[in-house]
């Protein structure tokens, strides 16, 4: 972080905000505010630049054209590739996470070229769209609880060699690549399939963000009373058969 | 249908009886009013069922995200100026119910009030040969299992495609807008949206829409609101002729004047003027229990039912200002969507100052959006709890469908 702002940059509200994965702003803004921390969030429309100085960016789920639009305004534009490139943190959820890797099918049955921003490809799923909440256990060398979500998705993602599965599923169906995998990460670009909001159901990955963009090991306790109880509730949910 | 010979034939008539038979026996069981069941059998003894009830009748289609059920009945007051309405006025609005209720028409029936679930409004066109269909809004509902919102917009603009009914159409949705101007005939009606979060990207060719005010217009493709010749203006309906005609309604809200201004628009398109069609708009009061205001443990309860981000953000504006009480239910049963995460496209600082209280099946999904936005909440194990600790005063209570249903349960509404 290079003063003592943190900016977090919302990406295209106008295309990638249908699931409500905004929420994943809106906690990461509050968590950061109840450190004390002085926040600038911006929220970046597909026909204005995205800036290249934010500390973290969070892109959402949409429907398949929006998903197209965005990718191609996302190459061209060309911003994100050089926030990464000066160390900024990304978090992505479902089409978003499609985006930032390789490429993906897009509305017109076409493979779309992604951001490569994360080592994953994304094909369309040949079975039942997957939709329900998700139970799954993070790479534990990142040292967080386990994962709660809720998935909405056809699409299938396969992890790469230069990117790590995020999680591995306990309940649900997570990349759907039938090897249990979840979402996928590397040194600072994050991706899930999970929305919930995903960051509100895990307030711990919000922190692991935060600590990432500040370079602190530990942050100060706020009262997750509210969002604990969300989760163990969730949780439960998750391992009921539908 | 006096002067006519019968359109039913005898296979008809033996489907309208099997499907009321079953539906008295639903309602004996105790199972609902029974309109849905017995519009299946009747549909099962004859596909075509729909389109012979539909015979001899002026049919106006209403469908919508939000305010299908209340507008409905709005238009259906309006139109029994000039002559009997049959209405499926208890919201059952797919082909089963719209049969069911068509079913019960006299012979004297001169006109048809339908809603129609979005989903089902291009097959229902096909079988009723609508004179008019009134498209009021779309927006995101129940993504987890309902197909995309454009998508809807792309198949009613597809299956309406030259079209002979008028289509009344709010020239404020661009989602709406792409949708009914494949239509040759088309009634455009300033009916205002104030959610906006569906309708950034343009329908026709994707490009970011512009929205200085009230216009909006695509820079890359020229798409753009048309000129509307009705308009929502404060508290009047301005008509045509540049007429402002004032609207008394017992619905609160600005969303409810507007489904006034669409239903006077609908209304004129049978001859019936506007003055006279908002006088009678004025006896249309809560509908299937929404906008009701019940006793309960001695307090005045007001019953909001919002489903969607949308609906929410029309119900907030309606209600009474701080410090009245609010009280907050959501469940995510089959009827209601699975998927919560719509709560997170709702802006919760319009109710800063409002005492809070939460409840339903996802009271906790709320507690933590409520946490996030900052508010001042409690969490309630249930109505009871949550009337108790109210302060003084009417109570607002907002509630999606289920939740809202086991409202009306417990205070025998």
């Amino acid at each position: 972080m290079s003063d003592s702002q943190l900016r977090l940059v919302w990406i295209y509200p106008d295309l990638l905000s249908t699931y409500g994965d905004q929420g994943n702003a809106l906690v990461v803004e509050r968590r950061a505010r109840q450190r004390g921390l002085d926040v600038a969030r911006v929220d970046v429309r597909s026909d204005q630049p995205v800036p290249t100085s934010g500390d973290i960016y969070l892109i959402g789920g949409g429907e398949d054209r929006p998903q197209r639009l965005a990718a191609e305004r996302l190459r061209r534009d060309g911003g994100l590739h050089r926030a990464v490139g000066n160390g900024a943190i990304v978090f992505s959820v479902c089409a978003g996470y499609q985006i930032l890797g390789h490429e993906f099918i897009n509305d017109l049955g076409q493979r779309e070229a992604g951001l490569g921003l994360l080592d994953v490809v994304s094909v369309r799923g040949e079975g039942a769209r997957c939709v329900g909440d998700v139970l799954a256990d993070i790479d534990p060398r990142l040292g967080l609880p386990p994962l709660t979500g809720f998935e909405n998705h056809q699409g299938v993602t396969h992890v790469g060699p230069n990117a790590k599965p995020l999680a591995s599923v306990r309940f649900g169906n997570g990349n759907g690549t039938g090897d249990g995998t979840e979402g996928a990460y590397n040194d600072t670009v994050f991706g899930t399939y999970m929305h919930g909001p995903v960051l509100a159901r895990n307030p711990h990955i919000a922190d692991h963000l935060l600590k990432l963009a500040l370079d602190v090991n530990a942050l100060p306790p706020v009262d997750d009373r509210w969002y604990e109880a969300l989760r163990q509730e969730r949780i439960a949910a998750a391992t009921q058969p539908a | 249908m006096a002067g006519t010979s019968d359109p039913l034939t005898p296979r008809a008539k033996l489907a309208v009886t099997a499907g009321k038979t079953a539906a008295a026996v639903s309602r004996a069981a105790g199972r609902g009013s029974g309109s849905v069941i017995g519009g299946r059998v009747a549909l099962k003894l004859d596909p075509e069922l729909l389109a012979r009830l539909a015979q001899g009748l002026d049919v106006t289609l209403v469908s919508a995200t939000n305010g299908k059920t209340t507008t409905t009945r709005l238009i259906a007051e309006a139109l029994r100026a000039a002559g009997p309405v049959v209405s499926n006025a208890l919201g059952a609005n797919m082909p089963a119910g719209i049969t069911s209720a068509l079913a019960e028409r006299g012979d004297e029936a001169r006109f048809g009030v339908i809603e129609v679930d979005e989903k089902y409004l291009i097959a229902v066109a096909r079988e009723t040969d609508p004179k008019c269909v009134a498209l009021l809004n779309l927006s995101r509902d129940q993504l987890d299992r309902a197909a995309e919102t454009r998508m809807v917009a792309e198949n009613w603009r597809e299956g309406l495609a030259g079209t002979k009914a008028v289509v009344v159409a709010n020239a404020d949705d661009p989602l709406i807008v792409w949708a009914a101007s494949s239509s040759p005939n088309v009634i455009w009606v300033a009916a205002g949206q104030m959610w906006k979060d569906d309708a950034w990207s343009c329908p026709s060719c994707g490009g970011v829409l512009q929205r200085p005010g009230d216009d909006w217009f695509c820079g890359e493709c020229g798409f753009r609101r048309p000129t509307p010749s009705w308009a929502l203006s404060g508290d009047h309906v301005l008509d045509p002729h540049g007429s402002a005609w004032p609207i008394h309604l017992q619905l609160p809200g600005r969303a409810n004047r507007a489904n006034a201004t669409s239903s006077a628009a609908v209304a004129a398109v049978f001859g019936v003027p506007p003055q006279v069609a908002l006088e009678r708009m004025y006896h249309v009061q809560a509908v299937a229990g929404r906008y009701d205001t019940v006793q309960f443990q001695g307090r005045d309860l007001r019953l909001l039912l919002a489903k969607n981000p949308a609906g929410w953000l029309e119900t907030f504006s309606l209600i009474d200002p701080p410090p009245t009480p609010v009280i907050l239910s959501v469940n995510a049963r089959g009827a209601d969507g699975t998927d919560t995460s719509w709560l997170w496209d709702v802006d919760y600082s319009r109710l800063n100052g409002h005492p809070i209280f939460v409840l339903g099946d996802r009271k906790l999904d709320l507690a933590v959006r409520l946490e996030v936005a900052n508010q001042n909440f409690q969490v309630c194990e249930n109505l009871d709890e949550a009337v108790r600790l109210a302060p003084p005063g009417r109570i607002e209570v907002i509630a999606n469908y289920t939740a809202f249903q086991d409202l009306r349960r417990r205070v025998g509404n």
